[in-house]
């Protein structure tokens, strides 16, 4: 099966391991992955912020990107949720449209796609750890992602896994709002990072770049001893490195 | 404008509403609660998603077809005897109030709560007349003996107090002697308020849901104050929103039981009062006259644009209690009598940009809000599409901004600006960070390093990586299938 690896830009530049981790294991899995050179950024951040023309732009170039990939695989579930978003800017743009749906068709996020389209639940990983998982709003709520990242680390042999209280509640990270409304931000990320050391876990896993870069962030300030890892890194974990 | 509440600049009423540490407790416990019992109730009826796309439906059909609902409506109270006055504005609607108290001699009204009042002041105009306006809901009592503390929520408008705060607000203006005892408290209020209701000449309603095939209304309370408004005075004023109409009765079964459930978790409220005209003369009680005050303002300028679904809202206050702006800023930093993300989607209709610029922003666009909505109204949708306009239509983006939307659109809508950019990342950052984290940003980064550490970008970029990886020609652990 032929997946192209969409990056991400926080996975490009800050979370190398999370995509290095995503690449070998959907070749353990039986992948063969490529990474499409051109690849840009989704454009969330000017979506998000009401620059919808800027956006445009960016989607026509994703979209064209991508366009000869069998399957395009995110490591981020919100920046994938912004691929499925895409049509959406082309109401009036029925060709751009149809490409764009194209586009949503056939990208998935790293965990959706092991489940729904590998149908596979165990990877074969094993990892010592007490952790517990950051359910990200845009990839649980608007991508539908609930139950893949559970399914797939309950496999992980040795891995302790903690229910997060209020795991639902939002980190504040949100994109811009981090930065134009950083106090409220500040407030929010605490009350996860309160929620975090009442499990216990010495680890934070999640599959979304920017929630754990806020929460990360957040727990390093606090110098607060719990480690921040991409859930990708974890199930390319065997025990032989 | 009237629905405008507390200081003027946004950040000055969000700098308040977190250093107000009671205020913030009392929020999260009653946020705590009314998520819970609102689950549950969800839960119970057991295709809580087909009930929505119901709601969403009746609440769609009725604002498309919204002439013809009120049309009817107004005939039938007509029919009935009652007197219909449509306000465009705020200012005709409390002008025609204050014309039916002054022909009436009336000194005292009894209100029921009502949030469309709020919006239009219309307290603060039968007051200047010279009446004594009594709230008579519970929550807008407290904050009516509270020096008129505005409502910092739509259901509980007194959410923000926690029982002691209350206990010394009754002792300070009304003698109260016992304790901050839940019971004791409401049972002095309903003595203080039973006084009331016997001397008011004209009781005052809002309206959950006008049903346009009988000319009714319904009222939804726990309190039953709303009954005692209505049975006791001798004319009735019951004024609302132009949306807040159903078709007929069925459709007034769904949306009532999406309305408990969703606002305060419960299948029924203690009382759903429906009341039709005035006294006719085979019945028993009832007010000798009744009025019906239609509010426009601002409505049907929302009618037929993008944020159409913004009308479908049935006032159930779910989005406010999942959202996490609102929990720890509170309502009152919202500035508007409509709080939360639907007071953030509204509020700006409603007014303006320039009153309600910043609400918009006030959302990590988590889409809590979304999820819940009785009605589905795409909450946090309505809320990019209000930063769209301001951006795009009223050309209201800060300078600085733009320009460096402007690049991003340009930087990731190319290959190579991108990928220098990346490059270049690790370059730029390295003077001001230690180890790995960044500790004290710079531009936009500022903000965000004054609460958390900022990473450091790696030395090699993933694309680097994968390049080199597949010029060594790494033989791939293929698991086969």
């Amino acid at each position: 099966m032929k997946v192209s690896l969409f990056i991400t830009c926080l996975g490009d530049v800050f979370y190398v391991n999370a995509g290095k981790s995503a690449v070998e294991l959907l070749e353990h899995l039986g992948c063969e992955v490529d990474f499409p050179e051109t690849q840009t950024c989704c454009g969330q951040p000017a979506y998000n912020s009401g620059y919808h023309r800027e956006t445009k732009e960016v989607a026509k170039h994703m979209i064209e990107v991508m366009e000869d990939a069998d399957y395009v695989v995110g490591i981020s579930g919100s920046c994938v949720y912004m691929i499925h978003e895409y049509m959406h800017l082309f109401e009036e743009d029925s060709k751009w449209r149809d490409r764009a749906i194209a586009l949503k068709e056939k990208s998935y996020e790293l965990t959706q796609f092991i489940v729904d389209v590998l149908n596979i639940e165990d990877v074969g990983a094993s990892y010592q750890a007490i952790a517990t998982y950051h359910t990200s709003c845009h990839m649980t709520r608007l991508l539908g992602v609930q139950e893949a990242p559970f399914k797939l680390l309950e496999k992980v042999k040795g891995l302790e896994l903690v229910d997060l209280p209020n795991r639902q509640d939002c980190c504040g990270f949100g994109g811009t709002f981090a930065v134009k409304m950083s106090n409220i931000s500040e407030q929010m990320v605490d009350e996860k990072v309160d929620h975090i050391e009442e499990t216990k876990a010495n680890l934070l896993l999640g599959a979304d770049g920017s929630c754990l870069m806020n929460i990360g962030g957040r727990i390093s300030r606090r110098d607060k001893q719990v480690e921040v890892k991409h859930i990708a890194e974890i199930l390319n974990s065997r025990g032989d490195r | 404008m009237p629905m405008q509440i507390g200081e003027k600049e946004f950040k000055q009423r969000v700098t308040k509403g977190l250093d107000d540490n009671f205020m913030r407790g009392a929020v999260r416990s009653a946020q705590g609660r009314l998520q819970n019992n609102r689950a549950s109730a969800a839960d119970e009826l057991g295709d809580w998603e087909d009930w929505r796309t119901l709601g969403k439906e009746i609440r769609q059909h009725t604002i498309e077809h919204l002439d013809y609902y009120l049309h009817q409506l107004s005939e039938k109270v007509a029919e009935l005897g009652g007197n219909v006055f449509f306000a465009e504005t705020a200012e005709e609607a409390n002008e025609y109030v204050k014309n039916v108290v002054k022909s009436k001699n009336a000194k005292k009204i009894a209100k029921s709560k009502s949030m469309v009042t709020e919006e239009i002041s219309m307290n603060e105009a039968l007051e200047e007349l010279g009446c004594d306006v009594v709230e008579t809901d519970l929550g807008e009592y407290i904050l009516q003996m509270d020096d008129h503390d505005p409502p910092s929520h739509i259901v509980a408008p007194a959410l923000h107090k926690n029982k002691e705060q209350i206990r010394d607000v009754f002792r300070d203006k009304l003698g109260y002697e016992k304790t901050e005892k839940p019971e004791e408290l409401a049972l002095f209020a309903r003595e203080k308020l039973r006084e009331e209701f016997l001397s008011a000449e004209v009781g005052i309603t809002g309206c959950n849901f006008a049903v346009a095939e009988s000319g009714s209304f319904a009222l939804v309370t726990n309190e039953g104050n709303a009954r005692m408004v209505t049975t006791l005075p001798e004319t009735q004023i019951t004024v609302m929103g132009m949306e807040r109409i159903v078709p007929g009765w069925e459709e007034l079964d769904i949306v009532v039981s999406l309305l408990t459930r969703a606002a305060v978790g419960q299948k029924l409220t203690s009382y759903i009062t429906a009341l039709t005209g005035p006294k006719q003369s085979e019945e028993g009680d009832g007010p000798e006259e009744f009025h019906l005050v239609i509010v426009d303002n601002g409505r049907s300028k929302i009618l037929g644009t993008e944020f159409q679904e913004a009308l479908h809202c049935i006032r159930c206050a779910a989005c406010i209690n999942v959202c996490p702006v609102y929990r720890h800023v509170g309502g009152h930093a919202y500035g508007s009598i409509y709080p939360g993300p639907i007071g953030a989607v509204l509020s700006p209709l409603l007014s303006d940009y320039d009153e309600y610029k910043d609400l918009p922003y006030a959302s990590s666009l988590c889409g809590a809000c979304t999820e819940v909505c009785p009605v589905k109204i795409p909450l946090h949708e309505q809320l990019i599409a209000h930063r769209r306009n301001i951006i795009e239509e009223d050309k209201k983006g800060s300078l600085a901004e733009k320009v460096a939307m402007k690049g991003f659109g340009q930087m990731a809508g190319s290959a190579n600006l991108y990928q220098m950019a990346t490059k270049m990342a690790p370059i730029l950052s390295t003077p001001f960070s230690s180890k790995n984290q960044i500790r004290k940003g710079l531009g936009p980064l500022k903000h965000w390093t004054e609460s958390r550490d900022f990473p450091k970008p790696a030395n090699e970029s993933f694309r680097s990586w994968f390049k080199q990886r597949n010029k060594r020609g790494v033989q791939h652990d293929v698991r086969k299938h």
